[in-house]
């Protein structure tokens, strides 16, 4: 029987702001893993700390809340255990830039197969709004008492140096766009970044829904009000990297990535399935962990004795022979 | 200190050189020598922080009788550098004996940058007061009038003289075997068995054939050297070999809880390099492709994650997967994952956390040992939670208390906190080969599948479902029919989130209780062991936990061959804490004495809190050494000679 939209519903009580940018990414995702029938007991989704965090609560599949920061290494030690599970992980940009960077950046160099998607609004909305640190130096959002003192993190940037091997940017309000982003997220045989951003209409009066869409954005020429955000597709750009195009579109993405105010692009940034995935090189010191990984193994016989025999081990420590 | 007589084969014998220079090497080789020449061996290791230069010493015990730790006083030094010399000479006993550089007698104790200023102060004073030279030479005579043997080796005309034989003329080859010639000139004096020596340096060298046989070589020159040179001044000491003991292996400490997750079916490890807990991790790392008795091949997968925070929270991915997950650590980097371990209690998560402790707080002595962490690991964390605290008292121990630490952390679905520490970790061992049989696997109440529901199956599947059992069925991720979720927050049976008070007060109950069950049902030889004469009355009773055991065992051994009514009681489960079974053995105990590797006698103070009586006196220790027999013999003697303090603080060691 073919999977819905509506499997991947719970009845948990959604207590976001009306208006939140999280429910078209949660919509996003449930409409992605419809698409690509995933049963719900072979996916996990992992969250942080924050509004975001909550969000697994609200889908029917195995859901991991964690700890604020550390999402990436719960969910990363679960796909490691079974690689079976379709792993996906979210949180929120303070969640995962600030508290959780260093994770963030580390989960880069071993490109595990899972999709970290980052609900960006630039304020921590779940302790009421202080900067996050996707929020541009200087901006006063409404919570704030100063203007922002810190410089932004380039979460593109950070990804792409960092080594993840899919990076892309949706925006919350575009969600059929969006669970394209989602699905190729998931389907590609590595790490995923994806970027969403997600205005946070309670905290955040700077990025609202309307500035994304052009507010104060005219045209030099018709001086119509013209969206800020504009897809990379339509645009001609392919992040997609051939053999040898590593460097060269590594820097294309980092430069696109720098676009912001007038002109913010969505869309994949950069694909690179020419670097080996974590499970590649686990199979190569390991030859039997794709097919026995730690999570299938069978580790006692019927009688309860350990099925693990250390008596080679052993004998290399025995003294009378 | 064990006074042993001089024919039965006892001695303790010291190697100390740089770090880099092959001391653990040479002692390795003497230590299975002794272990394949049918003697028991205690070996214990000592290193600085640091990398190369620094002074590391390593004790070897080695005796006809079982031996269960280290005592003060050194029967044989062996050095090949003039640091050894000026900071263990003083150690050597009575009809000892030294092996040291006779090109080195001039150094001057300034003259050598590595030891510790402090050092230098202690080794001058008792040098000036009996007006001797701040040199080897003065040391060495200092050492004299003990009547010890000295025995001056030229290596440097001897590492010429055998560069030459082997057609060496750069000398670069051959300079790397010193340590091996320090220690076969030691074999040399004390007699022992050419061939045993030359089997056991090819055996620790196995993994370059051609530096073996270079260096069994080189053995072989010295020995022949010394074999000349000394014939007529024999060392009142031999070793003679007999046939090795059956069914014995030799064992380091930072292997045994190792193996012991090998058999546990532990497949899947995290860690952040930090002393002394990376061995086990780099241990397993090297052995992971396993053999199993089902005949497929088997894996045991180990990840070097970004730091600590890291490395307990992928293991609760893995645990959450199902697969028996475990971290290995050290007390900072515990102290960085205290917040997950919350996680796992609240979200009662199986997962066995290997706590190797060393001397803190902060980064403290890395390199040392201490006993500082019994109550950090019981209290760790913010809120309220179940965990078990489990604590093996020697290498032979570790090996089954892993298998068992995995057992409890499924059937109560808690962390268990194996408390080991640096003594067990960086000590070797003959004992009897591992019974990998021994203790049986339990996962308790994992379920492999759920019914649907109308078949067989009740309603949807819930993970914290409040029942009569405390204990719920334990769906993993991927699990047919069974998903669950999980969150740090107060959750439903679901495992969503909520704020209730009344759920609030079944959730946490359930939890808590869970404790309960677990007193009920871990055996007694888990919770405490007693050893010494048990059926005494009127005894004085020493408490204590983890590596201590092996010193005051063969302490009380001792003091109970000299008539002393002395028993020792062992606490292996520290939390939850057994207050029962403990109340029955300290039951006919005239004096309590609480014995502990840290400042504050962190035993006495739970027992303060869960006992009637209050422990009378205490014996600590927190310069960093591990205690040895014979310093716990004289404490105990002073109390029962009635001329202790209520607190005495032991200060042995270098």
């Amino acid at each position: 029987m073919a999977l819905k939209f509506a499997d991947y519903k719970t009845n948990v009580h959604n207590d976001w702001c009306p208006g939140c940018g999280d429910f078209g990414i949660l919509n996003a995702i449930q409409m992605a893993l419809a698409d690509l029938q995933i049963p719900a007991y072979k996916s996990a989704i992992f969250s942080g700390i924050g509004c975001s965090g909550k969000t697994p609560h609200f889908i029917n599949t195995n859901g991991i809340h964690t700890l604020h920061g550390r999402v990436l290494p719960f969910a990363q030690g679960a796909k490691l255990a079974n690689p079976d599970l379709e792993v996906i992980a979210v949180g929120g940009d303070g969640d995962g830039l600030g508290i959780g960077a260093g994770h963030f950046v580390s989960a880069g160099r071993r490109n595990i197969d899972l999709a970290y998607i980052v609900f960006n609004n630039g304020v921590y909305g779940l302790t009421k709004g202080q900067a996050a640190p996707t929020l541009k130096l200087g901006m006063k959002t409404k919570s704030l008492p100063n203007p922002n003192v810190n410089n932004s993190v380039n979460p593109i940037a950070l990804a792409i140096v960092s080594g993840f091997t899919f990076i892309a940017r949706g925006y919350s309000y575009d969600v059929k766009h969006l669970k394209e982003l989602i699905k190729k997220s998931i389907q590609h045989a590595g790490l995923a970044y994806l970027d969403v951003l997600q205005p946070c209409p309670t905290y955040n009066d700077i990025n609202t829904r309307e500035w994304y869409q052009g507010m104060n954005n005219f045209d030099e020429i018709t001086h119509k009000q013209k969206p800020r955000i504009y897809k990379l597709e339509d645009t001609g750009y392919d992040g997609y990297v051939n053999t040898e195009e590593t460097y060269p579109k590594m820097m294309q993405a980092i430069q696109k990535s720098d676009e912001w105010d007038d002109k913010i692009p969505i869309g994949v940034f950069y694909q690179n399935e020419l670097v080996p995935s974590y499970k590649e090189r686990i199979d190569s010191k390991i030859p039997s962990y794709i097919s026995n990984p730690p999570a299938k193994q069978s580790i006692m016989d019927h009688n309860n004795l350990p099925s693990a025999d250390i008596s080679k081990l052993l004998e290399s420590l025995r003294i009378d022979h | 200190m064990t006074q042993f007589d001089y024919e039965d084969n006892s001695i303790t014998w010291v190697i100390g050189g740089a770090q880099g220079s092959g001391v653990d090497s040479a002692a390795n080789i003497f230590s299975r020598a002794c272990a394949q020449a049918g003697l028991n061996v205690y070996g214990n290791r000592e290193y600085y922080s640091n990398i190369k230069g620094e002074h590391s010493y390593f004790t070897v015990r080695v005796s006809d009788e079982p031996i269960h730790s280290h005592v003060d006083l050194i029967d044989f030094l062996v050095s090949f550098d003039a640091e050894t010399v000026f900071v263990h000479a003083m150690e050597v006993k009575e009809g000892g004996a030294i092996i040291y550089d006779s090109d080195l007698v001039e150094t001057g104790l300034h003259e050598v940058p590595t030891i510790d200023e402090y050092a230098v102060e202690r080794i001058s004073k008792m040098l000036e007061a009996s007006e001797r030279p701040l040199s080897v030479r003065g040391m060495l005579e200092y050492a004299e009038e003990k009547n010890l043997k000295l025995y001056g080796i030229p290596y440097f005309s001897l590492l010429k003289q055998f560069a030459e034989q082997i057609g060496d003329h750069t000398l670069s080859k051959v300079t790397r075997t010193v340590n091996v010639m320090a220690l076969s000139a030691s074999m040399a004096v004390l007699n022992f068995d050419q061939r045993i020596l030359s089997e056991c340096i090819r055996y620790v060298f196995r993994a370059k054939p051609k530096i073996a046989e270079n260096n069994v070589s080189a053995a072989n020159f010295v020995y022949g050297h010394v074999e000349q040179q000394f014939k007529s001044d024999p060392f009142r000491h031999t070793l003679k070999c007999k046939q090795p003991m059956a069914n014995t292996i030799l064992v380091q400490g930072n292997q045994s809880s190792a193996l012991g997750k090998l058999v546990a079916g532990c497949r899947f490890q995290t860690y952040y390099p930090i002393t002394p807990a990376s061995d086990d991790s780099e241990f397993l790392e090297s052995n992971q492709i396993l053999e199993q008795t089902n005949g497929k091949e088997g894996s045991i997968l180990v990840v070097q994650t970004e730091d600590e925070i890291a490395a307990i929270t992928m293991a609760i991915g893995g645990a959450l997967t199902g697969a028996r997950s475990a971290t290995a650590t050290s007390g900072p980097g515990f102290s960085l994952m205290v917040e997950a371990l919350g996680w796992a209690g609240i979200n009662e998560v199986p997962l066995v956390i290997s706590l190797y402790q060393r001397a803190g707080p902060a980064t403290g002595l890395p390199t040392r040992h201490e006993q500082g962490d019994l109550l950090f690991a019981i209290h760790a964390g913010h809120g309220e939670f179940p965990r078990i605290v489990f604590s093996s008292g020697d290498i032979e121990e570790s090996f089954y208390d892993t298998i068992k630490a995995f057992n409890f952390a499924e059937k109560y679905q808690m962390p268990v906190i194996h408390l080991l520490d640096k003594a067990i970790a960086n000590s070797v061992t003959t004992c009897k080969n591992f019974d990998q049989h021994r203790i049986k696997i339990d996962r308790g109440q994992i379920v492999d599948k759920i019914p649907i529901s109308g078949q067989g199956g009740d309603e949807k599947y819930l993970r914290f479902k409040i029942a009569k059992n405390p204990i719920s069925p334990r769906a993993v991720l991927g699990t047919y029919n069974g998903i669950f979720w999980n969150t740090g927050d107060e959750h439903t049976e679901a495992g969503h989130i909520t704020e209730d008070p009344y759920n609030r007060i079944n959730m946490m109950n359930k939890r808590m209780s869970k404790l309960k069950i677990a007193l009920e049902e871990i055996p007694n030889e888990d919770k405490a062991i007693m050893h010494g004469n048990v059926d005494d009355q009127n005894t004085l009773s020493i408490l204590s936990w983890g590596s201590t055991k092996g010193s005051i065992v063969d302490a009380v051994e001792r003091l109970n061959k000299e008539g002393e009514k002395v028993r020792f009681i062992q606490l292996r489960l520290l939390h939850p804490f057994p207050s029962d079974l403990v109340d029955t053995m300290i039951n006919g105990s005239k004096l309590l004495v609480d014995v502990e590797m840290n400042y504050s006698s962190q035993l006495a103070s739970l027992i303060q809190q869960h006992m009637k009586r209050k422990i009378d006196y205490s014996i600590v220790k927190y310069n960093g050494r591990p205690m040895s027999s014979s310093e716990i013999y004289n404490a105990i003697k002073h109390i029962i000679t009635g001329n202790a303090p209520r607190r005495q603080v032991l200060e042995n060691g270098t």
